[in-house]
């Protein structure tokens, strides 16, 4: 069976919405007008206005109020229309969110996920181009994700939104159309994929590709094109483990391209 | 009152002594708000303030040996020693902290509002800020969100008229917070009367939780500098403060009343004084023996769930961590 990325979005939503009543989505355009992009299509019907909320286009005033309700327990999902976007309320994403489980050594956790496309789109100009994939994932305290297939995107959602720490999850607008193969096992309600574990797309051994999001679908149109024998590595969580999966990956591929 | 009053002293005496270090904004002057508020609610009710956040703490049951040693960067602080002054937390009394970015604790606060109201808690939240945070963009975007969703919110501006060291007129062209809601309705309360506070506070949560935000404007003054490094007269005259010293000081007006009254003498007001100055010393004398933090906890609770990552300092021996 094959699968958009909207598809895997939006089904991974519905699905953890579904069980567990703490979640709610809110953002921009998310409830009547569908989703900008149209990921949350549907859940409002489903669900109803108190879990699928309208918010006006205010970012730091409504990205404060989805954390300080993670504060209290509840599971916020927090669309932005685009990352670029985020930049108005980094400071609740990384002061706010990031930092208080620390500053209150273990009392106040924030099991949040901020969600949107990130990176770049086609012909939108530099204002909605940025990937900030580096700038999160230089933040303590933030588990960044940013997947490449249907399959993983929905594997990972799925485990953003049961996370009990924030997670920004970085999507690509350019992909959400796109279709994957998706396993029978990928489709059951209750699959779910480990945050912190690198994907071998490709095995090989000459060199090894580490790349992420949209990237990951050039590298394996090069490892095709080039005949290469490419060990193709998608690091999915950014943040620390990239030395390790490296140090890894140097036992049997002697040429490290990042 | 006279506890709050007597630990901020404490504190100043023990920063100056150099056995707290960082920041340390202290409240004294500013009293009756956080008691006139806490007498008017319940621990469901939720609190959120900035950095002057000890006396919220202690109002909400903290204790004196968790300020003290939280202050000193000592493991039995509420924080473990890892928040300090301006980090103060009690979340099993409805209290969330403690924040150091100006403004930000109140969308924070619209979304403990929220989730009471999306969890049919029937409680409400006070979000403290002060006359500087008052002008910031994000408190009204705030307001509009939960003014839209009718959250139970009470803005709760403590107005001590210097935000740092600029007088309100020069930071708000209108310093009639209370005013500033427009579809929002506000209060001005004399904040230096608990009474006062308390029956405003008990207006406010009745109307929040039947029709949403309202905004409290606490007229307050705080005796201290805005922190430890501010002498606090370049802005403001000696006599200015002395004459609120003099004139409306909180303690003093309830201590008048307890006299008037006849609900206790001189001599039964003098020995509790006596006592509490006996609690704080006692306090601090026991978070002294408090323990500083372990090394490794430098990278603790980064994350409640981690995947088993070993972390290192500089040297790879001594500040050792497996995450969990």
């Amino acid at each position: 069976k094959e699968m958009t990325v909207r598809e895997a979005l939006n089904s991974a939503l519905d699905e953890e919405m579904s069980a567990d009543p703490k979640v709610f989505l809110m953002g921009e355009e998310v409830g009547e007008y569908q989703g900008a992009y149209k990921i949350s299509k549907g859940l409002l019907d489903k669900y109803g206005p108190e879990r699928v909320l309208d918010t006006p286009i205010t970012e730091a005033g409504f990205t404060g109020i989805g954390v300080g309700a993670a504060y209290y327990g509840l599971k916020p999902v927090v669309e932005f229309m685009t990352f670029n976007f985020s930049m108005q309320a980094i400071d609740h994403i990384i002061n706010s969110a990031a930092k208080s489980n620390y500053m209150s050594a273990g009392q106040i956790s924030v099991p949040i996920v901020f969600r949107g496309p990130n990176g770049a789109a086609a012909g939108v100009g530099a204002q909605h181009s940025h990937c900030y994939a580096s700038w999160y994932a230089s933040c303590p305290g933030l588990k960044v994700l940013a997947p490449y297939s249907s399959e993983d995107t929905r594997g990972l959602l799925k485990a953003a939104i049961r996370d009990p720490d924030p997670v920004v999850f970085l999507e690509n607008e350019l992909l959400y159309g796109e279709s994957f193969p998706v396993s029978a096992e990928a489709l059951d309600s209750s699959f779910c994929l480990p945050i912190g574990k690198a994907k071998i797309e490709r095995e090989g051994k000459d060199v090894t590709i580490t790349a992420f999001s949209k990237m990951v679908g050039y590298a394996l149109k090069v490892c095709l094109s080039h005949l290469l024998q490419l060990s193709l590595m998608l690091y999915k969580l950014m943040r620390i483990l990239v030395k390790r999966i490296l140090i890894n990956q140097r036992k049997y591929s002697p040429n490290i391209y990042t | 009152m006279a506890r709050m009053r007597r630990m901020e002293i404490a504190a100043d005496s023990l920063y100056k002594a150099k056995l707290i270090r960082g920041f340390c904004h202290l409240y004294d002057g500013q009293e009756a708000v956080a008691v006139g508020m806490e007498a008017a609610i319940t621990k469901k009710d939720a609190i959120i303030t900035a950095y002057r956040d000890h006396c919220i703490f202690l109002g909400r049951g903290g204790t004196l040996l968790e300020v003290f040693a939280e202050l000193m960067g000592r493991q039995a602080g509420c924080s473990r020693g890892k928040g300090g002054s301006m980090h103060f937390y009690k979340k099993d009394s409805g209290f969330y902290g403690g924040h150091g970015i100006v403004g930000a604790q109140v969308p924070l606060g619209c979304g403990l509002a929220f989730a009471q109201k999306y969890s049919k808690d029937e409680a409400v939240t006070f979000a403290l800020y002060g006359d500087g945070a008052a002008n910031q963009g994000q408190l009204f975007e705030a307001l509009n969100i939960a003014a839209l969703w009718d959250l139970p919110a009470i803005l709760v501006c403590e107005n001590n008229h210097y935000g740092m060291g600029t007088a309100e007129w020069r930071a708000a062209k209108s310093p009639a917070y209370y005013k500033r809601g427009d579809y929002v309705p506000g209060l001005k309360v004399d904040g230096m009367d608990a009474f006062a506070v308390k029956q405003a506070c008990k207006f406010a949560k009745e109307h929040a939780l039947k029709n949403g935000p309202i905004i409290l404007e606490m007229d307050t003054y705080r005796y201290h500098g805005h922190s430890m490094s501010d002498p606090g007269s370049t802005y403001r005259t000696r006599d200015e403060i002395s004459g609120v010293r003099q004139e409306r000081d909180p303690i003093e007006r309830i201590r008048k009343l307890i006299l008037a009254h006849d609900i206790a003498t001189e001599k039964e007001l003098k020995d509790t004084e006596k006592e509490i100055r006996k609690e704080v010393d006692e306090a601090i004398a026991k978070a002294k023996e408090s323990p500083m933090p372990d090394p490794p906890e430098l990278f603790s609770n980064i994350y409640v769930k981690d995947s088993g990552l070993e972390v290192y300092g500089p040297d790879r021996k001594e500040v050792r961590l497996t995450l969990p």
